[in-house]
């Protein structure tokens, strides 16, 4: 029986990594990716806590974030097949319209 | 060393090994690949914790779903130029500071809140009739409303994703 705060010192790694990827990489499709890390950090908190709990709560939850991020990643990848048409660029840097 | 401890350990070792390698490769096919590897060590702890639903869930949608969409994708967009140019931002300093901070905080919290992890765990028997067939019961039951919600999210998302791929807005 592995005790709980294994699972979490597991998901608080990942999310760091996937900020990380998050915030220091230019690449639009790689932040995306970064944010499925986030996600499935989170994902692994709730089965383990749903696992210690015996309830399946925590588990529901898990699937409408699996759902949440499936439409997370389509509208994302059209946003960014639309700004590749009009910038042609991937790099979040260059996408700088609004800043002053 | 019990058998489960072993299991635990290694995919979370190959989980974070892969996310590492995620952010830092510099071909985002390559990335795509080792997102998946980490996805697939996710459903092993998935699988591990008897989550089978969630487990086949992140097998099917995730890798199945989603990580194809990001190769579609990345085919339809040119990263030639991209992978030639500077992988990190110019404040990817800055940046990792503030991560630091950031995992201090999370693991300050998760050490001083060690005790209070010693939660009482929940009934001793788990719910009869497999883990499918409970979740089922959830999501249907104690959770309509929110079901219907996500699927109107789903239609909004479909209908957003061809809205803005499309060529041209008449």
């Amino acid at each position: 029986m592995i005790p709980p705060h294994y699972y979490l010192f597991l998901g608080t790694s990942l999310f760091t990594i996937g900020v990380v990827g998050v915030l220091t990489r230019r690449n639009v499709i790689v932040i995306l990716m970064s944010i499925e890390l986030i996600l499935n950090a989170v994902n692994i908190n709730l089965v383990a806590f749903s696992q210690w709990f015996h309830s399946m709560d925590g588990q529901a939850f898990a699937i409408f974030v699996i759902t949440d991020a499936a439409a997370e990643a389509a509208i994302g990848l059209g946003l960014i097949i639309a700004l590749f048409r009009n910038k042609e660029t991937v790099n979040a840097d260059e996408i700088d319209l609004l800043k002053w | 060393m019990p058998l489960q401890q072993i299991a635990f350990f290694l995919l979370s070792e190959v989980a974070l090994g892969s996310a590492v390698l995620v952010i830092t490769r510099r071909n985002a096919v390559h990335s795509v690949m080792w997102l998946i590897v980490t996805l697939f060590s996710v459903g092993g702890i998935y699988l591990m914790q008897h989550a089978e639903f969630v487990f086949v869930v992140q097998i099917i949608l995730y890798v199945g779903g989603i990580m194809v969409l990001f190769l579609f994708v990345i085919m339809l967009v040119n990263l030639d130029v991209a992978a030639k140019q500077a992988q990190f931002s110019r404040q990817w300093l800055l940046g990792l500071v503030t991560v630091v901070v950031l995992a201090a905080e999370l693991v300050y919290g998760l050490y001083r809140g060690h005790e209070g992890f010693a939660l009482a765990q929940g009934a001793a028997t788990p719910p009869t009739g497999g883990n499918t067939q409970a979740i089922a019961l959830a999501l249907y039951q104690d959770y309509m409303l929110p079901v219907e919600i996500a699927s109107i999210l789903l239609l909004v998302a479909m209908v957003g994703a061809v809205v803005m791929a499309k060529k041209k807005l008449e």
